[in-house]
């Protein structure tokens, strides 16, 4: 008997097959997916990030809602073209408080994982109430209708509360003061004072009236928030320190 | 045991070769062996799984995973593939880096070598707002003419792309128009007058409430547009006696900038182009069809320095009429 007939005892007994079938399962499923368990194998942590402010994340929600991940990438990957045309590529750390995160996996549109602060507010508005008005030959749809409808804010608290449940250091203040901080960004320092948002998100958090219209809080107001801060969080030259590791 | 021995004797008559002893209804199954391209597929993909996990980092342990005799990264990947373009660059960058605007205007090579860094740096980032071919759109400038808000010298425009304009730097350009009619600077006659004047100087229909626009003009709006309205540089104010408009020339659209103001913004494009790319970006734009240079720019400032004088009588003169 050759070794090539070696299978015919293990297809003669199941229990034997059985047997070895669960031991070579095992070792694949113990090599893949154990190191995923321990977050600090896979994500390299990076100054600079932070939780989603309660604005950003209405947004984030409004993002999720309209699809954009269908069409739009929130991924730049290290390969030259892509760097040299959306910026650095992507940090593990720079979406690990997305839930869920909006890598996608199709590009019809540009990757926004740095879109924030390439465009001002105003070319935003402009551009998602009628994209063609400034890229003629664009297939988005419009989204006027955000610039009319109010953002929903009552609920924030629960999403903050959803969230550190899966991991996203939320503090109880923060919780306590969602809402308030949602009203407080979108409404700017000329009439509000930011002082608490800076203290619990940061100084560098942007805090205007995004859609030019003070009167309404308006998704236009969270969605614009949320894509101004892309890929904005973290210090690069902090980062080489990671990169570095790599090296 | 029995019923195994047998079978390895069983035969097939037809084709000769062994069963495996099953059988249903007189039907028995062939032991045929697998094909061979088949079996040497399946031992190279063996083989070579073995080379990769020694030449390529693939076993998770403790604190990472083995490095492979490679020591291939993503990163180290993506650095060789830029270190390739840099080195073919090279030639071209060495003399560019330091190279000045004149020095880059004057050589044929690095001339060239801007204007397809700088097309192709611009479809990337600045088309989204000017227009694939530059020609703006409504509050983007056309920067295709000759028209320019900040200036159009190479100076100019490399300042305007690296620091932006009311941009989030400390460097930016800046200016603010006052909103005349949401801040209630001007009554609602005030600014019509004005607006209507503000369009006579590009060759409407003067009104009866010319005289009241032309004083409210220039007591509020000289003082950055000029008093011929011709606009100034410094403080980004356009020209208001062209038929160029940048949000509109229509009635409507001269009355709501009045109204309400208008604050364009520009990223600043240094936080996050290399200076190499900007100074691309620059001499692109500036070969666009508006580039001015040194000297025509100063006899243009003598030119306006000896126009101003009669301006102001001529105004002067109507008022005492």
């Amino acid at each position: 008997m050759s070794l090539m007939n070696k299978h015919e005892k293990l297809e003669r007994n199941s229990l034997l097959l059985l047997v070895c079938v669960i031991v070579t399962v095992l070792v694949g499923g113990i090599v893949e997916i154990i190191p995923l368990f321990r977050m600090e194998t896979v994500i390299e942590p990076v100054d600079g990030v932070r939780p989603y402010t309660p604005l950003e994340l209405a947004g984030q929600n409004i993002y999720v809602r309209e699809g954009c991940y269908n069409c739009h990438s929130q991924q730049i990957r290290p390969l030259r073209d892509e760097v040299v045309r959306y910026g650095h590529y992507s940090l593990a750390a720079e979406s690990m408080y997305d839930h869920p995160f909006q890598w996608g996996s199709k590009r019809t549109g540009p990757d926004l994982a740095r879109v924030g602060g390439k465009y001002s507010d105003e070319w935003h508005i402009a551009h998602l109430v009628e994209p063609r008005d400034l890229v003629p030959e664009s297939i988005m749809p419009s989204y006027s209708f955000l610039l009319e409808r109010g953002a929903k804010l009552h609920d924030l608290k629960s999403h903050l509360k959803a969230l550190r449940t899966v991991g996203v250091p939320y503090t109880d203040e923060m919780i306590e003061f969602a809402e308030k901080d949602a009203i407080v960004q979108a409404t700017g320092e000329a009439r509000a004072d930011t002082a608490g948002l800076e203290e619990r998100y940061g100084e560098a958090v942007n805090a205007r009236d995004f859609d030019g219209n003070p009167d309404l809080i308006s998704e236009m107001d969270a969605l614009i928030a949320y894509l101004q801060v892309l890929g904005t969080m973290v210090d690069f030259e902090a980062a080489k320190a990671v990169e570095g590791g790599e090296e | 045991m029995t019923d195994e021995k047998k079978h390895k004797k069983e035969v097939d008559k037809v084709t000769g070769v062994e069963t495996t002893g099953h059988e249903w209804d007189g039907l028995k199954e062939l032991n045929n062996p697998l094909p061979r391209w088949w079996l040497w597929v399946f031992f190279i993909c063996v083989i070579w799984s073995c080379w990769y996990f020694v030449v390529y980092p693939s076993w998770p342990v403790p604190g990472g995973a083995t490095e492979g005799s490679s020591g291939y990264t993503q990163f180290k990947e993506l650095r060789e593939s830029q270190n390739e373009i840099i080195a073919r660059q090279a030639r071209y960058l060495e003399r560019f880096e330091g190279a000045s605007f004149d020095d880059i205007m004057n050589d044929e090579e690095l001339y060239a070598f801007a204007i397809a860094g700088g097309s192709s740096a611009f479809k990337d980032n600045c088309a989204t707002c000017h227009g694939t071919g530059a020609a703006g759109a409504k509050g983007y400038p056309n920067l295709n003419d000759d028209d320019w808000l900040w200036g159009g010298k190479l100076e100019n425009i490399h300042q305007t792309i690296n620091y932006g304009i009311r941009a989030d730097n400390l460097d930016t350009r800046v200016s603010q128009m006052p909103s005349f009619g949401k801040d209630e600077l001007l009554k609602r006659e005030e600014i019509d007058a004005v607006v209507d004047y503000v369009l006579s100087l590009s060759g409407h229909k003067k009104k009866d409430s010319y005289d009241l626009g032309v004083k409210i003009f220039q007591e509020q709006c000289a003082s950055c547009h000029g008093e011929k309205g011709k606009g100034m540089r410094e403080f980004g104010a356009p020209n208001l006696t062209d038929k160029i408009w940048l949000y509109g020339g229509d009635r409507a659209t001269v009355f709501k900038t009045v109204y309400y103001a208008r604050a364009g913004m520009m990223p600043a494009w240094g936080e996050r182009l290399d200076e190499n790319t900007i100074k691309q970006l620059t001499v692109y734009l500036h070969q666009l069809g508006g580039g001015e240079s040194d000297e025509a720019v100063i006899d243009e400032e003598k030119v306006i320095e000896h126009v101003e004088p009669e301006t102001d009588t001529e105004y002067s003169n109507e008022h005492a009429e």
